[in-house]
């Protein structure tokens, strides 16, 4: 083999490691799309108990992730490159788990979406919700500016 | 033939949804040894640009490059399902939702989002402003709050069992009941 095929080598590597995540991503997005996941009534027929679809699908997503967890740490799998697959623990901070997550949760009943569902909105031509993004990207930069003075 | 594709545009019920979701925690571990979660997108997205915010200075390609290609590749999966292969029937809201945003002045008219508060026209309408950038600006301030959103904490924090994800989603349950119940009525003027 030249010494050039095997200096190049590593990129080819690594745009197939990228292109790895973003076919997951477009599987991700096909899926959740036809989930309607993303649709603003979906989200309020859940926070008024009138549908079981949300609560059906997030359930059994959770069930089949849970399963995938637990057998990766049962039998120790490796990822498809050989390497360990690690579950680290997220820190106790419940103030922050606490206030955030109402917050996102006020957030998600009035946009009648979250991060996922407005990439696929958008992807989808609902284009009124590049808005919606736009606005979440100025609520992110606003946490981080305020991040060190908020209870964490 | 006729029929898969008819299968492929149909709105998908959540036991065949839902796994198929769940199946991208185990995937993602397996394929590239990452965790799942999405909201930490919006952070990368913000650390694109140069910045003086400690929260937004690090090596945002190296960190998140992974997970902005999942991103990317959810707008596309969005774009093919969405317009490539889009449900010609209109979208069916469960009859109690429909009759109670009915109430508070809401169409049910098959779209994915009401076009009264979803449009470039609603942004000068109260509710429309407060639904779009309000509600779209918590989204991002909460779920880097919370550290996660409906993705990093429900799905994987949860199949995780990790205790902080539980509190973030109930969280979650908490205000979101506050803002449908409260809020909306509130914002419409309806009855509260």
């Amino acid at each position: 083999m030249s010494r050039a095929a095997t200096a190049a080598a590593p990129a080819v590597q690594g745009v197939r490691t990228d292109a790895r995540f973003l076919v997951l991503g477009v599987y991700f997005g096909f899926v959740l799309t036809k989930s309607e996941a993303m649709s603003w009534y979906r989200v309020q027929e859940m926070f008024r108990f009138q549908s079981f679809h949300m609560y059906g699908l997030i359930g059994a997503a959770i069930l089949v992730a849970m399963l995938g967890v637990w057998a990766i740490r049962r039998f120790g799998l490796r990822g498809v490159d050989g390497g360990p697959i690690t579950f680290e623990r997220k820190p106790p901070q419940w103030r922050r788990y606490a206030y955030g997550g109402v917050v996102f949760g006020v957030g998600w009943a009035l946009a009648g979406a979250c991060p996922g569902p407005l990439a696929v909105l958008i992807g989808a031509g609902v284009w009124p919700f590049t808005v919606v993004l736009a606005a979440a990207l100025l609520g992110t930069y606003a946490y981080g500016v305020w991040e060190k003075r908020l209870p964490h | 033939m006729a029929e898969l594709l008819d299968a492929l545009r149909g709105p998908w019920p959540w036991y065949l949804a839902g796994p198929l979701l769940g199946l991208m925690v185990p995937l993602l571990a397996f394929f590239g040894r990452r965790r799942f979660g999405l909201s930490s997108n919006l952070r990368h997205l913000c650390a694109v640009v140069p910045s003086r915010v400690p929260y937004f200075r690090y090596d945002w390609r190296r960190e998140g490059g992974w997970n902005l290609l999942v991103f990317g590749g959810m707008v596309l999966g969005g774009a093919v399902a969405g317009q490539l292969l889009p449900d010609p029937a209109p979208l069916v809201v469960a009859d109690a939702t429909a009759r109670d945003l009915a109430a508070l002045g809401v169409e049910t008219a098959g779209a994915y989002a009401p076009a009264s508060l979803f449009s470039f026209g609603a942004l000068f309408t109260l509710p429309g402003f407060v639904a779009m950038v309000g509600g779209g600006f918590l989204v991002g301030f909460g779920a880097r709050w919370a550290s996660g959103c409906a993705a990093g904490h429900a799905i994987s924090g949860l199949a995780e069992l990790q205790l902080p994800s539980l509190v973030a989603v109930i969280g979650f349950f908490v205000g979101g009941l506050l803002a449908t119940h409260l809020l909306w009525p509130w914002l419409l003027g309806g009855g509260a």
